[in-house]
């Protein structure tokens, strides 16, 4: 497993910096995708914004935006009454089982 | 630079039947000897093999069950667009003066492992197309007003195109209403807005210029763009402009010096309904929020220059042999041999094929 898969199952998001130009690497990797130096990797910043969202059966998805960079599809708790495309959601959960998992809540609290 | 045309092709039926890979491809290349005067294995310096499968040396395999020793043989692999970047593949052999013919034959199965791209950790829980696809269509709902009936005549007049296309997986008709009373896959697609994956294969055989002015009615290649923007999903600079489809047109169009209300029939890449709305309005046959009227039309008069073998919703999409399929459609249209499907006097084409939410496109231009 990867790192980011490591840290996915010990329920952290954590993101690869370039240790020199500082670039955000997206999707997760061991090398910056800008000048090819390690990366670090640190938690990200679970605040981030609703792109866009739709249902499968009783599931709500939507793609999210963190860091006004990294963008990834997640599981929505969230009343579909009460979603709006460019609200501010959070990151409720994260795990690793057979692939990545996401979960988002609004930032207001509102399920 | 050389100029390289089409002079050859072959198609198998697209089922949901459970093949062996090395039958598919033994399959559509006999079809291309069948239908090709004057070829021999002897001429044949390059064979390609566009697929998904986890098959190991398939060109190889194939070369040998044909009757062939190529200078020149690897599989190429691509993801959905695995068939024309075979072809461009080839192409570029001929063109460097590397080879002067070259078989592409692209086949996959039902089952094949390419519909989901397991590396890309942003789509999450999400791998399955219909995911991003669903993500699309909300967006361009929202900017551009399209409606799920729009999204249905997509669907309904590609079924209604591959019912003249003897090789489709489809050929029944569906209303807009049968579009819209089918089940729902998501909030935002109906099961019939979806192509689906199915078992087939197509060939084509390119040749030099010298080579192919001995055959009857060769199809010349005279434009070629290429874009992969990324790997992952998110990368699209919104979720209603497919980029890599942009930019490919763009290059192509530059390179064969001709604009998309020159072409006579195109084959696009409708993986979903809402595919063939966004990659008409990317390419710039119509300006942005204006595909659904103008397929609405297209649907209304029954013209088909627009998926006239069915699409990949009426053809099936088997994914390896897609690519291949949609230049052997065009190809035979500017041959003026597409029997019930021809579209009158076309002698300018295009064909469409991308991967993954397109992240990466081709687009070919197609010359009588």
């Amino acid at each position: 497993m990867t790192m980011f898969e490591n840290e996915l199952k010990k329920g952290n998001f954590v993101i690869s910096e370039c240790g020199n130009c500082k670039t955000i690497v997206w999707p997760p990797s061991d090398y910056c995708n800008n000048c090819l130096s390690n990366v670090t990797w640190r938690k990200a910043n679970p605040v981030g914004r609703l792109i866009e969202f739709s249902k499968k059966d009783e599931k709500i998805f939507g793609m999210i935006e963190l860091e006004g960079k990294i963008r990834v599809i997640g599981k929505l708790k969230i009343n579909l009454s009460n979603i709006k495309e460019g609200q501010c959601v959070i990151l409720h959960s994260c795990d690793y089982d057979k692939g990545p998992q996401f979960t988002f809540v609004s930032c207001n609290g509102h399920y | 630079m050389n100029k390289v045309a089409v002079v050859g092709y072959g198609n198998t039926k697209f089922s949901s039947e459970d093949m062996p890979i090395e039958s598919l491809l033994t399959s559509a290349t006999k079809s291309l000897f069948d239908q090709t005067k004057n070829i021999e294995q002897k001429d044949i310096d390059v064979v390609l093999v566009s697929t998904n499968d986890n098959t190991k040396y398939l060109s190889a395999v194939l070369s040998e069950l044909t009757g062939i020793s190529p200078k020149i043989s690897h599989t190429v692999e691509n993801l959905c667009s695995s068939g024309t970047n075979s072809i461009v593949s080839a192409y570029s052999y001929i063109v460097s003066g590397l080879a002067d013919m070259a078989l592409v034959v692209g086949a996959d199965r039902y089952d094949c492992p390419g519909q989901i791209l397991e590396w890309d950790s942003s789509r999450g829980e999400f791998m399955h197309p219909v995911f991003w696809a669903s993500l699309f269509t909300k967006s361009h709902k929202r900017e551009f007003g399209t409606t799920q009936e729009d999204l249905a005549v997509v669907s309904a007049k590609n079924h209604n195109n591959a019912k003249s296309n003897p090789h489709a997986y489809s050929n029944k008709t569906y209303s807009i209403d049968d579009v819209l009373q089918s089940k729902f896959v998501t909030d935002d697609l109906h099961l019939l807005d979806c192509s689906r994956p199915c078992s087939g294969a197509s060939s084509v055989l390119l040749a030099s210029e010298t080579i192919a002015k001995k055959f009857e009615c060769p199809v010349w290649i005279n434009g070629i763009g290429q874009k992969t923007t990324s790997a992952s999903i998110t990368k699209n600079e919104n979720l209603t402009t497919m980029t890599s489809t942009k930019i490919a047109a763009k290059q192509a169009f530059d390179m064969a010096k001709i604009q998309a209300n020159d072409v006579d029939v195109t084959e696009l890449h409708d993986a979903f309904t809402i595919c063939e709305i966004m990659a008409l309005e990317d390419m710039g046959f119509v300006k942005k929020g204006h595909a659904s009227s103008y397929v609405r039309d297209l649907y209304d008069t029954q013209e088909n220059k627009i998926n006239p073998r069915g699409g990949l919703i009426g053809s099936g999409h088997p994914l390896g042999a897609t690519g291949v399929a949609q230049v052997v459609e065009v190809t035979q249209q500017l041959q003026n041999k597409a029997e019930k499907r021809q579209i009158k006097n076309a002698s300018i084409g295009l064909v469409h094929n991308m991967s993954a939410a397109a992240t990466s496109s081709t687009v070919l231009l197609l010359q009588s």
